[in-house]
């Protein structure tokens, strides 16, 4: 299973937000879309960073007058990024092993869409629930021949 | 408030489902075992009969998956359910006239066509995607006038998915074994007629990244009449897969390829046919003779890389190889087609959807009503089982529009005037009951043969059986 199988499902919208925004208008947008990150983008569309719920509880604890503070100041710059006929299982175990819960994906280049840890154990668990039920279909048909 | 909210005996929730693989199945079945609420489903398919790909797809030497239509029977007996064959949305029926019907639709009309490779020479004769010899040997009504060459001693079978193995390995098997499938007659003449003696399964990745699964690679090891053979240099893990193997153990992946380091130090055994399994080559060209006929195919060896999510993806290396052969099938995965009316996602071939609710392409918010599920709504993969979760996804979507009055509101929501609709726009349309009539009579033609069932595969044949047990 790729990355593609996810993004299929997920519509186009990417939620997005520029650097010098607030993290007050980074708050809102998370709420807004009930979502876990938001990618940052330059005004050329370029992804440059991305800034998750974890990032501003993090600054939060910190800083408690946060609200104001530019997103660039507290989102990742370094984001690692998918594409789409990456392996769903690889990119699980990256994920997992460099805990971040977050990967947009690319395609030459242009963001084509994000997907959670979240959405790939969904994925994976419909696979394996597939899988069963087809092993158990053909037992079934065993016994009936 | 919910006294006009469809549902109830007096006023069902009218639900049509187009296309009736298992993703419609699922959808019906969950739709109808929902407490409390009356709903009443038509299925349509542009083919004759029911089971989508579990008829046309699934190799004819798997009979025990197709076990599954069991099931699919029993949801169909339901007495709010009908079917209706050779009903083509775009064809028969436009959208508008489903919404006109229905308070809900739901889009299952699978993957109809297949990926290209992007190469050249790729349309050359002799050179097919496996979306069409599979619906050939499989007895589907719209490739009957296919005609495959199988003069050729060598065949490519470009990918190495599930689909490339059944299509490697009914090349493969020899006239007895094949006699004992419901294989259409006319693949099964022309198989056992067939010159191919070696079968080049070719993979891009790895034997660690295949895509195959297990049972259907050790499977090729029980062939009567083919030895399968692997290049061990080919299945020797890079140090890219092998460490990824043990950063993340997986048993699935190391029996993989524990299997084909077996099948590579095996001895072969001298049977008619060799299959043979080629990792870390893509095609760059298929090559053709001064008459457009394939008659070799340049491939380029591979190398591994890592990409940033760790997956490991090839890249051409400069060695370069010409494979003699005559007849070459694509199998690098099937692509959804756009139905008349409905908006579609091009980047990933789907059905422009959200959890399997279609969107409107404009303001991309749910389009009331509309609703996909299955290889249309998330792409062509997975196995028959993994539809039902993904049915499901849908089919709590549709729940919560409905709760939150978020359907349609068709002017003539009865079952009555729907049929009479479908009846006057196509004719020669069929019932369930005519499908569990052609199916006695197939079985029937099998049983005098030793065979599962014999299929009927043209039009005009299906009508005639189906007049002849009316009479
Ligand atoms: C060659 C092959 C072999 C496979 N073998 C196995 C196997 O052994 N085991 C396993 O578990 N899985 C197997 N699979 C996978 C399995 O078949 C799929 O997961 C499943 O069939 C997808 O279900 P679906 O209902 O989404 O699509 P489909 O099964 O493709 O059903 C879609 C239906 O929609 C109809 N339709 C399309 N367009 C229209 C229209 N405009 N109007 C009306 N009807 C329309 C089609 O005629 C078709 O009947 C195989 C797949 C392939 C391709
Ligand atoms: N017996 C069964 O259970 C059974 C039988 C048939 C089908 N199915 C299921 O049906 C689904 C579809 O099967 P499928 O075989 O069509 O798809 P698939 O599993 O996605 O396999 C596609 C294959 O094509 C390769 N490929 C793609 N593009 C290529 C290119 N340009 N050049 C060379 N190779 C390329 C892929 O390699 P990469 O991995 O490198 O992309 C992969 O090996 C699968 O989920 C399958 O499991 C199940």
């Amino acid at each position: 299973m790729t990355i593609a199988t996810i993004l299929a499902r997920k519509g186009v919208k990417v939620v997005t937000i520029r650097p010098e925004q607030t993290l007050r208008e980074a708050l809102a947008l998370l709420a807004q879309h009930s979502i876990g990150a938001v990618l940052v983008c330059d005004a050329a569309g370029a992804l440059v960073g991305i800034l998750s719920e974890r990032d501003i509880v993090r600054e939060a604890v910190r800083n408690e007058l946060f609200f104001e503070r530019p997103v660039s100041t507290i989102m990742t710059k370094d984001v690692i990024t998918g594409q789409p006929n990456d392996d769903l299982n690889a990119a699980a175990v990256t994920m997992t092993n460099k805990r971040f819960r977050h990967l947009p994906v690319l395609d030459a280049g242009k963001i084509v869409g994000v997907i959670s840890l979240g959405d790939i154990a969904k994925a994976q668990r419909d696979e394996y629930l597939g899988e069963i039920d087809t092993l158990q279909t053909q037992l079934l048909g065993e016994r009936a021949s | 408030m919910s006294v006009d909210r469809p549902g109830t005996a007096a006023h069902p929730l009218r639900v049509v489902i187009v296309g009736a693989g298992p993703t419609g199945f699922y959808a019906a079945d969950q739709l109808l075992r929902q407490e409390g609420l009356i709903v009443e489903i038509d299925m349509f398919d542009r083919v004759p009969t029911p089971f989508g790909l579990v008829r046309y797809g699934v190799a004819p030497d798997h009979q025990k998956i197709k076990a599954v239509t069991v099931a699919f029977d029993k949801i169909a007996s339901h007495p709010r359910f009908r079917f209706y064959g050779s009903v083509e949305l775009g064809k028969h029926l436009s959208v508008d006239d489903l919404r006109a019907h229905y308070h809900q639709i739901f889009y299952a009309t699978g993957a109809q066509s297949d990926r290209r490779m992007g190469i050249p020479g790729e349309d050359l004769k002799g050179s097919h995607p496996a979306t069409e010899f599979v619906a050939w040997y499989n007895g589907h009504p719209d490739y009957q006038d296919l005609q495959f060459d199988l003069s050729a001693e060598r065949v490519a079978v470009v990918g190495v998915g599930n689909v490339a193995i059944d299509v490697a390995r009914i090349l493969s098997r020899t006239p007895e074994e094949l006699a004992k499938t419901d294989i259409s007659d006319q693949a099964f003449e022309a198989l056992r007629r067939s010159a191919v003696k070696e079968v080049y399964l070719l993979g891009r990745r790895g034997p660690a990244q295949a895509a195959f699964t297990n049972p259907e690679l050790k499977e090729l090891g029980e062939l009567a009449g083919a030895d399968v053979v692997v290049d061990p240099r080919e299945v020797e893990l890079d140090p890219l897969s092998r460490a990824a193997l043990a950063k993340a153990p997986d048993r699935a992946t190391s029996k993989k390829t524990e299997m084909l380091q077996a099948y590579a130090n095996g001895v072969v055994s001298g049977k008619p046919r060799t299959l043979v399994i080629r990792f870390l080559v893509s095609p760059l060209e298929v090559i053709g003779n001064a008459a457009g006929e394939v008659t070799a195919m340049k491939l380029v060896r591979n190398e591994l890389y890592q990409t940033p999510t760790g997956t490991l993806q090839p890249r051409a290396t400069e060695q370069v190889e010409t494979l003699p052969v005559g007849l070459v099938f694509r199998s690098v995965g099937y692509r959804g087609v756009p139905l008349p009316g409905v908006p579609f996602n091009d980047k990933w071939a789907v059905i422009l959807n959200e959890k399997g609710r279609v969107l409107d392409p404009v303001s991309k918010q749910p389009a009331v009503g509309e609703y996909t599920g299955g290889w249309i709504k998330r792409g062509p993969s997975g196995v028959i089982g993994t539809n039902k979760p993904d049915a499901a996804e849908t089919v709590t979507c549709m729940l919560e529009d409905l709760a939150q009055h978020a359907i349609l509101h068709p002017p003539a929501p009865g079952a009555a005037a729907a049929d009479a609709l479908v009846r006057s726009r196509q004719p020669q349309c069929l019932s369930y009951d005519d499908w569990r009539q052609l199916d006695r009579q197939e079985i029937e033609r099998g049983r005098a043969q030793g065979r599962p069932r014999v299929k009927f595969t043209r039009l005009d044949e299906i009508l005639g059986a189906l007049r002849a047990g009316n009479r």
